[in-house]
């Protein structure tokens, strides 16, 4: 059933899919990442830092954005940027921030709800001697949070925020729905050039389950180690 | 902001001559119920099979059951609807593929599918957790009755460890409403879709976005209350109340 | 030292933790406090460092007021040592970095200087060579006596014990307890909340018998020993020494 298939498109299409699709999905990736994990982290510090109003704003933002799908979320940051930009600048009209960008800030703001509930499962795990203690050396709320709460949090649920930063990676993908030349948006412009659809995102399937695997083989045998030194 | 505000374009006809810009909306939210309720059905039975084999003692079946995982959640969603959508029609002898293709209703179908299985490997491990969960002796005491295996998880290992998935498993019914939106790719005019729609033909993004979101946001408060009715009504005396 | 005047503390509105405690921890003293768990001792000693709140009443530590809004709490709290029971080492830092953090952060010191203590406090309870490991890595003891170092590390003016040897093994109790004799010996001011009473009878000054939120007994040790007034404090001595 392979007989007519064609894989040397694919050979062709390598330094395109890879300089280009690859490298725009994995910074993508990568930023993305850092910016929710920044911004999740100070969203679970917010709901956890005793003041109702805080608290609630923090609440409110992370259910609102664990409601929608992805997909509509990036159609929204998509044609909201603009204006959000005119709005920041006082420009006469909406502002054209590229597709990278608006990827981007649409990403971090998606994930910082989904990294918040991992940090402030992280930081309710840390019993409550930790930041007494901290407090007792004469240690600043700032501190006590820096140099011991985050700190243990983050170690405690590194496995889990990097399964998450796994599941970022694959949800990458869906920016394909704003045209932009991610690795899957490579593949099918390539797929529909040569009419190759077939060997196209099939190879697109082998690429992202192979990574996938590797990283979350990673990420269990960091968590198997992590169990140890415990 | 030099935005053109116009609300009342909901009750302005469409162009695809179905009613006003509000039925086209509510139509997506139809097919977004129907699509991911066949889902839903779909990844609990299969979800519960896999999970299941996860946790019998025969290598095989834990095997199978760690392949099939694996193999759904190590792939973008997106890429898994291509590959039913595009590619399998191409690697059935050409008959079966040719028929596939002229089905009616084809992203429908596919969608269903595609979020099912994709679902079903996080059913799958909800479930091999919540058997896990259970004390050991449970098992033993079943055998010990001369209860068979098939009847040891049927009458006394699932409706414990359903019971103890039910939250998890709320989520994961919402994370199946929230992902039939991705069958847009493939042309599924869902809710997400219709949206998408409305803004191209009326150029009105933000009343379309802004109505497409909190009709998802009602479908979740409406699925988070009924499952915490449904909780409370399955809940043991005695036992995790769910609360 | 420590002056503790009329202090009253709710959880909620039924229910009240501390009632009009009042009492005094002067220069160089070691005050006791003792009785049944639940009567509110350790949230008191707490309250002194200002780790819980209180609702009524004042506390002053060196002329300093621990209820007032405007006092700087970490610089007040740097100069106040105390142990946990539960030692609460960090434990993602280095037995030295542990030392060394607050030092380092609060008081501003460089790292060589704050190295430089550390170890020096390290050898004086006996564990220099431990200074590389982790917290996980040390017995009880070993952990308590790094958490006393670490307080003393901060050159405070009155050391907090807040059941310093309930968490240890019986074995360990004893090395414990010898760091803080000999602190007592060198004239630190100490507040001790334990039920070690062959502790009490060696260093202390004073003792104070709490019981259900109130202070029941504040007395000279040879009077409490010899004969406590109260027959809530005969009956928990007689309790606690009886075996």
């Amino acid at each position: 059933m392979f007989s007519n298939l064609d894989f040397d498109v694919i050979r062709r299409a390598l330094p395109y899919l890879f300089y280009e699709g690859m490298t725009f999905t994995l910074t993508l990736t990568a930023l993305a990442g850092l910016g929710g994990l920044i911004f999740g982290t100070a969203i679970a510090l917010m709901r956890l830092s005793g003041y109702k109003v805080l608290g609630r704003i923090a609440g409110v933002y992370v259910d609102f954005m664990r409601s929608l799908p992805l997909v509509l979320v990036i159609f929204w940051f998509y044609f909201l940027v603009p204006y959000i930009g005119q709005w920041i600048t006082g420009a006469s009209r909406p502002i054209s921030v590229g597709a990278f960008a608006s990827s981007l800030i649409t990403f971090i703001m998606f994930e910082a709800a989904y990294f918040s509930e991992i940090m402030r499962a992280g930081i309710q795990s840390i019993s409550r001697g930790q930041p007494a203690a901290a407090n007792a050396l004469g240690l600043t709320y700032a501190q006590t949070m820096r140099y011991v709460v985050l700190p243990q949090a983050f170690r405690n649920m590194l496995p889990v925020l990097l399964t998450q930063t796994i599941v970022l990676f694959q949800d990458t993908s869906l920016v394909y729905v704003l045209s932009i030349p991610d690795f899957l948006g490579a593949a099918s412009k390539v797929a529909q050039r040569d009419g190759r659809l077939v060997e196209m995102y099939l190879f697109a399937a082998v690429v992202y389950f192979t990574i996938s695997c590797v990283a979350s083989f990673g990420v269990r045998r960091l968590q198997a180690r992590i169990a140890i030194i415990r | 902001m030099n935005y053109h505000w116009n609300w009342g374009i909901f009750f302005e006809p469409n162009p695809m001559g179905t009613g006003t810009y509000l039925d086209m909306l509510l139509s997506g939210l139809a097919l977004t119920l129907k699509t991911a309720v066949l889902a839903w059905i779909i990844a609990l039975i299969f979800g519960s099979i896999v999970g299941v084999m996860r946790t019998l003692p025969s290598r095989a079946a834990y095997w199978f059951g760690f392949c099939w995982v694996e193999f759904f959640r190590n792939m973008p969603l997106l890429v898994q609807l291509f590959l039913w959508f595009f590619v399998l029609p191409e690697l059935l002898p050409k008959a079966a593929g040719t028929w596939l293709k002229q089905l009616p209703n084809a992203p429908f179908w596919t969608a269903a599918i595609g979020v099912g299985f994709f679902m079903s490997a996080r059913v799958a491990v909800q479930l091999q957790a919540g058997i896990g969960s259970l004390p050991r002796g449970q098992k033993m005491a079943a055998t010990a009755l001369g209860l068979t295996t098939m009847q040891g998880y049927r009458y006394v290992l699932l409706p414990m460890a359903f019971r103890i998935i039910l939250p998890p498993l709320t989520s994961e019914f919402l994370n199946t409403i929230k992902n039939t939106a991705v069958a847009i790719t493939i042309g599924l005019l869902e809710l997400t879709g219709q949206a998408r729609s409305m803004q191209e033909f009326s150029f009105q993004v933000f009343e379309a976005f802004t109505a497409a979101t909190l009709i998802y946001l009602l479908v979740n408060a409406v699925v988070v209350t009924s499952m915490r009715f449904l909780e409370r009504y399955v809940a043991i005396p005695g036992y995790i109340t769910g609360k | 030292m420590i002056e503790i005047s009329h202090v009253n503390k709710w959880y909620s509105p039924t229910f009240q933790v501390l009632t009009d405690c009042t009492t005094s921890v002067t220069k160089g003293e070691v005050v006791v406090v003792c009785g049944p768990s639940g009567s509110g001792k350790s949230t008191l000693i707490k309250c002194v460092n200002a780790l819980e709140p209180f609702q009524e009443g004042d506390i002053s530590v060196d002329g300093t007021k621990v209820n007032d809004p405007k006092t700087n709490l970490p610089k007040l709290r740097s100069r106040v040592g105390m142990v946990f029971q539960h030692f609460e080492l960090f434990p993602h830092l280095k037995i030295i970095d542990n030392l060394c953090l607050a030092q380092q952060k609060v008081l501003d010191r460089s790292r060589d200087k704050a190295v430089a203590k550390a170890e020096q406090l390290l050898e004086r309870v006996g564990l220099k060579e431990q200074a590389q490991k982790f917290p996980a890595q040390l017995s009880g003891g070993q952990q308590q006596r790094v958490a006393i170092a670490r307080a003393l590390a901060m050159d405070p003016i009155v050391m907090l014990f807040d059941e310093p040897t309930s968490a240890l093994d019986p074995e360990m109790v004893s090395e414990v307890l010898d760091v803080m004799v000999d602190l007592a010996h060198e004239g630190m001011t100490m507040m001790v909340v334990t039920h070690e009473m062959g502790f009490a009878r060696k260093v202390a000054n004073r003792v104070i018998f709490m019981d259900r939120g109130e202070i029941v007994e504040d007395a000279d040790k040879e009077d409490f020993f010899g004969k406590p007034r109260s027959d809530r404090a005969q009956k928990f001595l007689s309790k606690i020494l009886s075996h």
